[in-house]
């Protein structure tokens, strides 16, 4: 009798948990399952049959094309610079015991701990009293302040468990301080740097809060969503979300299988 | 002479990210202190006043939409840990090799655009949706009630954009536990009820306390949710700051709200982390 209540409990905790992932994935079967939507009303709300028309013409809608293109060209900018600044902070971090440390590491935590609304309001008022127009130079300014921090957490991480000696190693082989950075510590650590930039560029594709405070005139994805959610979404929406979901999910599952591919060969190596 | 080389290099290393961070992260929160002092409006051009009035009145005009702010981040937040908790557990506890498969499908949200995601929960909660259908025949919405465009709405769409942000820390710390203390538990002829309350729930206390924080501090800034899912009489801090700063261009009123929406979190922070233990706030990032 016992055993057979404490199944049920446990049946029930697993039944439990099932349905909560299924709550998380909902919506992003909504989103696929939409952009084939045979929708010609203003809002895509309600299925109307099946369609491959918007996947056919994915730049349909105007302005579209061109918000996507900025919002990549923004990324793509936002995870080197972010990526750089940050790699070179985790090193200093980790690496380094000096005056100072412990209140660097938590002014750069402070970012990612204040609400995206007031990161956006700030600068932007930094940009109105220096008397700075907002618009492309400004968001790139913006992604790249509140990724850094990211960029830090992720790279540290990976740097905590470094074994140091392999440095020692090369040290005692006779390589330079730029030698050995370059043979042996950044290949150990690139892909938690790869990891970084990937955080960098899903994070900056997606900003819409920060954005939207110092964009201007200048139009990415999701000021384009926020634009048109207040007169027509067009299904190719939808579309373009698709497309950024499954290559983030390919890219995601890349650097899992490179990373327990490194840890492997290290293994067998070790 | 390597000595002043080693101490002057970390900095150099941190330098430009450093520089980055107090430009634009520090200096305009300075400025937006400043122009929170102001006096005058956009036409007339504004004034450097220390005219701290402009708190007294932004608070008296806005006090509902901040109040909200707190009990919707605080309802939330609360949900989020109810659904949460057990889906942490089960893949810390017992996921086996596909914990990683599964803690991939609790972010996969994260790779949709969160504008996108949004939307979705507009098409699923919109008055034609068959859930909404489901809902009014159960009796659970009214049969001429609709559910978009409700405080359930907007905290339902919140409580999903930031649940991941409370299952990974949860699941963090539910996984660190030794197993032999909860087995050492069950020898001691602890019921399964007296070991998850006495022993896995405080051990997992780190992550409880930062799941809290990393859902409560977004989710109460957060203005897409109740623009999208929600009606006027939903309107958050969030939706104040952002309208008055780029549809008014009332700089000086937003710039107060953002600072009490900050001092605000910042009083709640403090007083969680006395009530959790502050050991328990920082205490992975100590070690």
């Amino acid at each position: 009798m016992r055993t057979l209540g404490r199944r049920a409990l446990d049946w029930s905790l697993n039944a439990y948990a099932g349905l909560v992932l299924v709550y998380l994935l909902v919506p992003i079967a909504i989103v696929i399952l939409f952009s084939f939507n045979d929708t010609n009303s203003r809002f895509n709300f309600e299925w109307q049959g099946f369609t491959l028309r918007h996947w056919e013409d994915p730049g349909g809608p105007a302005g579209l094309l061109d918000a996507m293109r900025t919002s990549v060209e923004i990324a793509a900018i936002t995870a080197v610079a972010a990526t750089a600044l940050g790699t070179m902070m985790a090193l200093a971090l980790v690496r380094y015991r000096f005056r100072g440390r412990g209140s660097t590491n938590f002014f750069i935590f402070l970012p990612l701990a204040a609400p995206e609304v007031v990161l956006g309001a700030s600068l932007l008022s930094l940009f109105l009293t220096v008397g700075v127009a907002t618009g492309y130079s400004t968001i790139v300014i913006a992604h790249i302040m509140f990724c850094v921090s990211f960029v830090v957490v992720t790279v540290r991480a990976r740097l905590i468990g470094f074994d140091r000696a392999l440095e020692e190693a090369a040290q005692d082989l006779g390589a330079t301080g730029l030698q050995t950075f370059r043979l042996i510590t950044f290949p150990l650590i690139a892909p938690g740097i790869a990891a970084a930039a990937l955080l960098a560029f899903a994070l900056s594709v997606d900003d819409f809060v920060v954005t939207n405070f110092n964009a201007g005139d200048t139009v990415t994805f999701p000021v384009y969503i926020w634009g048109a959610a207040r007169i027509s979404i067009p299904p190719q929406v939808n579309v373009m979300a698709t497309i950024i979901f499954c290559l983030s999910l390919v890219f995601m599952l890349l650097t899992v299988w490179e990373q327990r591919h490194a840890q492997k060969m290290t293994q067998t190596q070790g | 002479m390597l000595q002043r080389r080693k101490g002057l290099l970390p900095w150099l290393l941190l330098g430009p990210g450093l520089l980055w961070l107090v430009l634009f992260f520090l200096v305009p929160i300075y400025y937006m202190g400043r122009i929170s002092l102001f006096e005058g409006s956009d036409l007339e051009g504004f004034d450097f006043t220390w005219h701290f009035q402009t708190y007294v009145d932004a608070f008296e005009a806005y006090k509902t939409q901040l109040g909200r702010s707190l009990l919707y981040a605080g309802a939330a937040t609360a949900i989020a840990f109810v659904i949460g908790y057990p889906l942490a557990y089960v893949i810390a506890m017992r996921g086996g090799k596909y914990r990683n498969a599964l803690l991939l499908l609790v972010i996969l949200p994260f790779f949709t655009t969160y504008l996108v995601r949004t939307l979705a929960w507009q098409t699923i909660l919109d008055d034609q949706s068959a859930i909404v259908d489901v809902l009014k025949t159960l009796g659970l919405v009214a049969d001429d009630g609709r559910v978009l465009a409700t405080t359930g709405a907007v905290v339902a769409g919140i409580t999903y954009n930031f649940l991941p942000f409370m299952i990974l820390p949860l699941y963090a710390a539910i996984e660190r536990i030794d197993r032999r203390t909860l087995e050492a538990a069950y020898d001691l002829y602890a019921n399964r009820r007296q070991v998850f309350l006495r022993v896995t729930l405080p051990m997992s206390m780190p992550g409880v306390v930062a799941g809290v924080l990393l859902t409560f501090i977004p989710a109460a800034g957060d203005f897409v949710n109740a623009e999208l899912l929600g009606s006027p009489q939903q309107t958050m801090i969030g939706n104040v700051i952002q309208s008055r700063y780029l549809e008014v261009t009332d700089y000086p009123t937003a710039a107060a709200l953002s600072f009490m929406l900050m001092g605000l979190l910042l009083l709640l922070v403090g007083i969680w982390a006395k009530i959790a233990g502050t050991e328990a706030l920082m205490g992975s990032e100590a070690k």
